[in-house]
């Protein structure tokens, strides 16, 4: 069964139209959810969790009504905002326990998983300081830690990797992805960049301007997306001539070389090439799609 | 299925909770007791426990000397120096400070930081957040009247004044000084409610609380003595919250009245009453009002 089911939800603002006829269903495991800024990702957040009412549609969260069993939702479900939320005159593990309560939990145990789950999310002496001394990865932690502490079924974060440095960025990324294999919570987690989201996400749904644009698992989903870079330090031509050689399509960005990321032999061709050439192999990597290529590419992607 | 793990292990592990969850009541309740610790500095940081604590000592300094003084003067007096009831009136400036400090610390706090948001993502709604916030500075202002009333009534007790009769008067007085907490903490947070900077909360409530004091007794005076019409300086009363309340107690409880001008007559009482209760509806309404709209984003 679907954990989150929406059918023809809309929003409009008097200006805008955030959410227009959107209909998607998310199974359990991480779900990425994309687009750009202004695509309507917070609001669906917010229309799930019944802190805002849809303009029309339905849509259900453990098949119960947003708008009718608003609380029986809520109590089962985390929630991570976007924006700042956190008080800076109180400690992390105060703030934690406070909205441990908040959620319903006995005082007792509200201190018993709080102090676990700030050492689930990496917080440990730090967290009898007064929040407004911490790191924006700190910051983010705590914001995690109290959409966990009350061990919903699902949460729902929104732009976590925001504000973080690149290394914080892939620490959370790593917490986010272990939120459902070890803690077993189904995660529906919102990103501008389809790369970082694609790595971690069992699902994938892309949304821009309010409307579904694709909506797939992530294997068929990095198959026609996942690219690989490279950069070698001499003969690059002679390098791409091999590779093109080998039956991979290869294409020029300056200094690098970028090939679609089919499946792993992609790294051996690529190894193999190197060699040959006896050239030296600066950069092999990843390619982290912004969405908006995503979209030039699909575009001019014809003959796919 | 025969997959080895090759993680390693780093922790315990994540523990699930199968505990209750406690249910709507509940949160209320936990969100009542947090709030009204915290208007108090309990649970906070040491600097935020000053001025409340400060506050409720000056607040109980001079009915401790009315207490001394009863005790040395019982033989020719034979009562106490100042009434129960009309404590409140006479230390209002103090009130209207811990009101002014307290009531942006409780609700402006949340708004400041962005709270709000994690609190109605959770079970609770949003009526029950401004019950508890409500409920939480109405006793802690009330606390506030309450302790000096007590040490009043000791003194009383202690210089051997009739204990029922001063039984009797003092809860009256609590009655009062409840319909004052009330009327006052509900003032307070709905201006605090409006401004997530704390700045503008605390002299905006100062305003509204003792200078509207100051300013309707003055006008009363005048008009009372210098235009010589007392009714209309009764019905002036109506225009600040401290001169409302008075009345009201002097009305229905039969309290000595500490205002300039007292409700007129009969139909004054009752519109004191009605005015009065009508204000509490209207601070429930607006602070429910303003929470149904408040931004989550």
């Amino acid at each position: 069964m679907p954990v989150i089911q929406t059918e023809e939800l809309t929003k409009r603002f008097p200006a805008t139209t955030a959410l227009d006829r959107l209909s998607i269903e998310v199974e359990p495991g991480v779900v990425g959810l994309v687009g750009a800024n202004g695509a309507g990702k917070s609001t669906l957040i917010k229309i799930l969790l019944g802190l805002s009412p849809a303009t029309s549609g339905r849509a259900s969260v453990f098949g119960l009504d947003v708008t009718e069993d608003g609380p029986q939702i809520r109590e089962r479900v985390g929630y991570m905002p976007e924006h700042d939320c956190l008080p800076g005159d109180v400690s992390a593990t105060e703030f934690v326990v406070h909205m441990a309560r908040m959620s319903g939990l006995p005082p007792d145990a509200a201190r018993e998983r709080t102090a676990d789950i700030l050492r689930h999310v990496g917080l440990y002496e730090e967290r009898y300081r007064p929040i407004g001394g911490y790191s924006t990865g700190m910051k983010q932690r705590v914001k995690l830690a109290q959409a966990l502490v009350h061990d919903p079924e699902i949460v729902m974060l929104d732009e976590p990797t925001n504000g973080l440095d690149p290394v914080g960025r892939d620490d959370m990324l790593l917490l986010i992805r272990r939120i459902w294999a070890e803690f077993g919570i189904t995660v529906l987690v919102t990103s501008h960049l389809l790369g970082e989201l694609e790595r971690i996400s069992d699902h994938v749904v892309v949304i821009d301007g309010g409307t579904l644009l694709r909506s797939s698992s992530t294997s068929e989903f990095t198959r026609t997306s996942q690219t690989l870079l490279i950069e070698v330090s001499a003969e690059a031509d002679a390098v791409a001539a091999t590779l093109t050689s080998a039956g991979l399509t290869v294409k020029r960005d300056g200094a690098q070389l970028v090939l679609p990321l089919d499946d792993d032999e992609v790294y051996d061709l690529v190894r193999d090439a190197v060699a040959a050439e006896g050239v030296g192999l600066i950069r092999l990597e990843q390619g982290r799609h912004h969405i908006s290529e995503i979209f030039g590419e699909d575009q001019g992607g014809v003959g796919r | 299925m025969t997959e080895q793990p090759s993680g390693v292990i780093h922790d315990i592990g994540y523990r699930k909770y199968d505990g209750p969850r406690l249910g709507r009541a509940r949160v209320t309740r936990a969100l009542y007791a947090h709030s009204l610790r915290g208007a108090y500095g309990l649970g906070r940081s040491a600097r935020a426990k000053v001025l409340p604590m400060l506050l409720l000592g000056v607040m109980a300094l001079p009915a401790f000397i009315i207490a001394v003084i009863t005790n040395v003067t019982s033989d020719i007096t034979g009562g106490l120096p100042l009434p129960y009831s009309r404590y409140v009136m006479v230390t209002m400036p103090i009130l209207a400070i811990f009101l002014a400090a307290q009531a942006p610390a409780s609700l402006s706090r949340d708004l400041r930081f962005k709270t709000v948001p994690l609190y109605f993502s959770r079970p609770m709604e949003r009526s029950d957040y401004v019950l508890a916030k409500y409920g939480a500075l109405a006793t802690a202002v009330f606390l506030l009247l309450t302790l000096p009333l007590l040490i009043m009534y000791v003194g009383a007790l202690l210089a051997e004044l009739p204990a029922g009769e001063q039984t009797g008067d003092l809860l009256l007085a609590l009655l009062g000084a409840a319909v004052f907490a009330v009327v006052f903490a509900g003032i307070g947070l709905v201006i605090a409610s409006l401004t997530p900077r704390r700045g503008f909360g605390v002299a905006a409530i100062i305003t509204v609380l003792a200078l509207s004091f100051a300013a309707v007794s003055a006008l009363q005076g005048i008009i009372r003595y210098e235009v010589g019409d007392a009714d209309l300086a009764g019905w002036l009363g109506l225009l600040s919250p401290a001169t409302l309340v008075d009345g009201f107690q002097t009305w229905v409880l039969d309290a000595s009245s500490s205002s300039v001008a007292p409700p007129p007559g009969a139909a004054g009482g009752v519109v004191y009453v009605l005015v009065t209760f009508a204000v509490i509806g209207a601070c429930w309404a607006l602070l429910n009002l303003r929470y149904r709209k408040v931004a989550v984003s």
